[in-house]
């Protein structure tokens, strides 16, 4: 869906929910999913429906996912970085994580 | 009877007041609810939502009994309104706990109710000391702080925002006329009806529920009666939603059916409910997170202050007024445990024009003058 302007810069790996995707150096959790064609970054607390990266801005609060083992993580406000585990959030966050 | 003129004139369009309401309306009767607007303080928006037992009773025995037989009437009470209206209150009753994070606390809790126990005419329910082997088995996640706690597998909790609703569309398919912004400033007696004069005119009724909390002080004079209230502050912090940990809810701290946690019971010698105290919240947080560790790393999503009912000395008032024939208050801190009893006990009794001594006879606020009190 989303196509990068220009294809240079460093690049670097990071997996989300185990499978393997090249980011840029820069780019935030959520634009790296965005870029590698993930169509969504979690489902809702309440009805489980599907949500993606929105406002991009650190407003909207829909692009939360799992980093590194820490639920609730904003991922349009996280840098990318060398093996970063990222997990698509699925319903409510598990207490502790 | 005149469009504007009612059975039964409800002041109050909090907790209490359409709890009763919708209880007047059952025995048949014409009802309005008298309500402020929505920039005054809304003590039924803002409260911590247990249907709770143990403690209560500590200095007037007979609260323990009115509490324990509302906390029992609220499953009949929630189907009956889920069957009215098609709303779910998740009511809940799984027992519930007082944590301790000290020796010293689960001592102090420990002689608190044996002192409960121990008074004359105390109703005999069953509330448990658990170490904190025992508390770990029904609460996993307790962090190494807890040393025990007391249970009591009468308390519950209930969604209170959604009970507020409930009660509002179940008076509304009822025909209880509701104004808000209809704040009452004065009310006379006059050709054997009440004339109360509010923001929005004036309107008649038979009788009188005083059911305002805390500003019942002001008004119960007015129909020779009398409410004395110190109001406190209480301040809320509320997480995101999480997945079911907490299968029992704390006096602190409970897991709303909605993943929510709550934590809170503070309270302040303040009436300004805008204002939030941060040491006080950071205290309840550090508390909570001593009572469960996964707690650390939740995002807290809300906090807020609101101003509680408290009569002076903590206990109901229920009082039918001698000079003025028709008038009542209705007036609690509990407005969540109490419902039940609201609804189906004090609203048939203001119905029928008499209290039931038997039942709420200490409840009087005569208590207040002990050389009255005859």
């Amino acid at each position: 869906m989303f196509k990068r302007l220009g294809d240079t810069g460093a690049t670097l790996t990071v997996t989300i929910d185990g499978k393997p995707i090249r980011a840029r150096i820069g780019d935030t959790v959520a634009s790296a999913m965005l870029a590698a064609g993930i169509d969504h970054c979690r489902t809702t607390p309440v009805t489980g429906a599907a949500r993606a990266p929105y406002c991009l801005m650190g407003v909207c609060f829909e692009c939360l996912v799992t980093v590194d083992g820490v639920g609730s993580r904003q991922g349009c406000l996280v840098p990318v970085a060398e093996g970063m585990k990222v997990e698509t959030q699925l319903g409510k966050r598990e207490a502790g994580r | 009877m005149a469009a504007d003129s009612y059975d039964v004139a409800v002041v109050g369009g909090g907790l209490v007041g359409v709890a009763t309401a919708w209880g007047l309306s059952r025995e048949g009767l014409k009802v309005v609810v008298l309500d402020e607007g929505d920039r005054d303080v809304r003590a039924s928006r803002g409260n911590f939502a247990l249907v709770w037992v143990q403690s209560k009773g500590l200095g007037l025995a007979p609260y323990a009994g009115w509490t324990i037989r509302s906390s029992n009437a609220w499953g009949g009470f929630s189907d009956l309104l889920k069957q009215e209206t098609g709303l779910d209150v998740c009511f809940q009753r799984p027992g519930g706990f007082t944590l301790a994070l000290s020796e010293k606390e689960l001592e102090n809790r420990a002689a608190t109710l044996k002192r409960l126990r121990e008074q004359p005419g105390m109703v005999d329910y069953k509330i448990e000391i658990m170490d904190r082997e025992r508390v770990r088995q029904m609460l996993p996640d307790i962090g190494p702080d807890v040393v025990g706690g007391s249970f009591c597998e009468l308390d519950g909790h209930v969604n209170s925002l959604r009970l507020f609703r409930t009660l509002h569309k179940a008076i509304n398919e009822r025909g209880v006329t509701y104004l808000p912004s209809h704040k009452v400033e004065t009310i006379t007696r006059e050709g054997g009806e009440f004339q109360l004069h509010t923001q929005g005119g004036t309107i008649t009724a038979g009788k009188v529920a005083l059911a305002a909390g805390n500003a019942n002080m002001r008004l119960a004079p007015m129909v020779g009666l009398e409410c004395p209230m110190r109001p406190e502050r209480g301040q809320i912090v509320v997480t995101e939603r999480l997945r079911p940990f907490l299968n029992h809810p704390v006096v602190t701290l409970r897991q709303t059916d909605e993943g929510t946690v709550m934590i809170g019971d503070s309270k302040e010698d303040s009436t300004d409910p805008s204002g939030l105290t941060l040491g006080v919240s950071a205290t309840e947080a550090s508390r909570a997170v001593r009572m469960f560790p996964l707690l650390k790393s939740a995002n807290v999503v809300r906090t807020w202050s609101a101003i509680r009912v408290m009569t002076q000395d903590g206990f109901p008032i229920y009082d039918q007024s001698e000079t003025h024939p028709g008038a009542f208050t209705v007036c609690c801190h509990s407005g969540v445990t109490l419902a039940a009893n609201h609804a189906l006990s004090v609203a048939p009794m203001i119905a029928r024009g008499k209290l039931d001594t038997s039942l709420v006879a200490p409840f009087s606020a005569r208590r207040f003058h002990v050389q009255e009190a005859g």
